[in-house]
């Protein structure tokens, strides 16, 4: 964080995003204090993955203004970037582990690169954050060898363990069965209450997004439809809007 | 023409990233020790066969005209020759680019698709200096090294097909490969090989780092990195041998 910022930890801002003739993300504007999670609901392909892509500028916005922790990532020379990335952790839609590495050396690897902790230091750190994730006798295994959740929560794990402060997780119940997807699930939830990290997460899941998120946005189309609370965007007066929020979910 | 043009600038403009990023720290030593093993160490099985063969058959083409102009005293001096200057690091260098060429642009256009590499940026790791750059150094490193085994398996290939024709000692032959091989016939052309690397290394990183089309782009990427390397080594391998008769005249026969 920039020194003393007070401000929300995510700023969207009047973000325009097209990929040639197909806008994805048509002044899009929100933004999230920090220590909540919100989640992004929409239909396929209405620009959500792409809203994490920029936030952590994998991508880069056509007009508009990203702040993260008060910084102006669209501004940020590479080094500048850097730093502000090493605020947030992703989680990938696949995990996206690095399949010549095993379990162990895929967390081992941010921290021997960007810290100066010892061997000692990051095999604490690593057997932390595996644990966290109830993976801690998994650290020897290639990405291969695990599970549809266990890479999830190898992903998570790895999101974690440069300790973040904003975590992205893109769909990270795509693919699960209900109690897996409770599981990552809680395991967000829980970087949300015990340490205060501000999380956005993309997903189709209602039950998991009602579960994890304090508020939530509702794209459609490349316009942002609906924002605020389960219960203002249900009552949005936006059918989409409403569908997504309650579809499938108990009252 | 123009899409020619642009492919050039971008090949060229990637290298040269390759060039400034591998001057800068952290210097990935390990990397590159580990990407040595998989380019050099693992293509040994087949670069050193392929020596020996191509020695043998060589032998089996040169010496019947040889023998036939009453120069079988030549037979070993034109086989080194002929590995030494050119054979060898040519094909050591056409080699490479069909194993590793393809393997660097698969894996790195793999871990385009796989989300792999974003997954490094996200993590504030600078991916092109993770991946790329210790790839082609080891290329630059390995394949010197790779057209030396050539060299001395095709002589050994060799070797063995004029023992068998007629006899010759090991000593004779030794002696008669080396009498009149200049230095400049054997650094300069072993040393050529690195700019091969360089071009193996590159081109097959450029196909395989920026790839976008899916797993259609992943066997698109492995295919084009071993065509255009191996047209590129052709071509620079041209050029090169221009520049070594100019800086070492002798060495033109």
């Amino acid at each position: 964080m920039s020194s003393g910022y007070k401000g929300p930890a995510v700023v969207f801002d009047q973000v325009f995003k097209a990929f040639g003739a197909h806008q994805v993300l048509r002044n899009v504007s929100f933004s999230v204090p920090a220590g909540e999670a919100l989640c992004i609901l929409g239909r396929s392909g209405t620009g959500k993955s792409v809203t994490l892509k920029l936030l952590i500028a994998l991508l880069k916005p056509d007009r508009g203004t990203i702040l993260v922790d008060g910084d102006d990532i669209t501004r940020l020379k590479p080094s500048g970037l850097s730093k502000v990335r090493r605020k947030m952790g992703f989680l990938f839609q696949d995990a996206a582990l690095f399949d010549s590495l095993t379990l162990y050396e895929n967390l081992a690897l941010p921290l021997a690169r960007l810290t100066t902790k010892s061997p000692a230091e990051i095999d604490f750190a690593v057997n932390d954050v595996l644990r966290q994730v109830e993976l801690e006798g998994d650290q020897g295994k290639l990405p291969s060898d695990l599970s549809g959740g266990m890479r999830k929560r190898a992903g998570l794990a790895r999101a974690l363990v440069l300790e973040p402060k904003v975590l992205l997780a893109d769909e990270p119940s795509s693919g699960l069965d209900r109690i897996t997807a409770s599981e990552i699930d809680e395991l967000l939830l829980r970087q949300k209450r015990d340490k205060g990290v501000t999380i956005l997460v993309v997903t189709h899941d209602v039950h998991g997004a009602r579960r994890v998120g304090d508020r939530f946005a509702v794209l459609d189309k490349g316009d942002l439809i609906a924002c605020g609370t389960a219960a203002e965007v249900e009552n949005s007066g936006r059918d989409t809007a409403r569908k997504l929020i309650t579809e499938d979910y108990p009252a | 023409m123009s899409n020619l043009i642009e492919f050039v600038g971008k090949v060229s403009s990637f290298g040269a990233r390759t060039i400034i990023d591998g001057l800068r720290a952290p210097f990935e030593g390990s990397a590159i020790l580990t990407h040595i093993a998989e380019v050099g160490y693992k293509s040994l099985p087949l670069v050193a066969p392929a020596g020996f063969a191509l020695g043998t058959v060589m032998t089996f083409h040169t010496r019947s005209t040889l023998v036939t102009f009453g120069a079988s005293a030549m037979i070993p001096t034109v086989q080194a020759l002929a590995f030494f200057v050119e054979i060898g690091p040519l094909v050591a260098g056409l080699l490479l680019a069909g194993r590793v060429g393809s393997g660097i642009g698969a894996v790195l256009a793999n871990m385009r698709v796989a989300e792999q590499i974003d997954a490094i940026e996200s993590l504030s790791i600078d991916s092109f200096k993770l991946l790329v750059v210790p790839r082609v150094i080891a290329c630059v490193i390995a394949l010197p090294l790779l057209t030396l085994f050539m060299d001395f398996a095709g002589l050994l290939g060799g070797y063995l097909s004029e023992l068998a024709a007629s006899g010759m000692s090991f000593d004779l032959y030794i002696r008669r490969a080396f009498d009149n091989l200049e230095w400049a016939n054997f650094i300069a052309p072993t040393l050529k090989t690195t700019v091969f690397g360089f071009i193996i290394g590159t081109v097959s990183s450029y196909f395989g780092y920026t790839t976008n089309q899916g797993a259609a782009g992943v066997g698109r990427a492995a295919t084009n990195s071993v065509v255009v390397s191996s047209l590129l080594v052709i071509v620079a391998d041209v050029v090169l041998v221009k520049c070594i008769f100019f800086v070492f005249p002798e060495s033109a026969l």
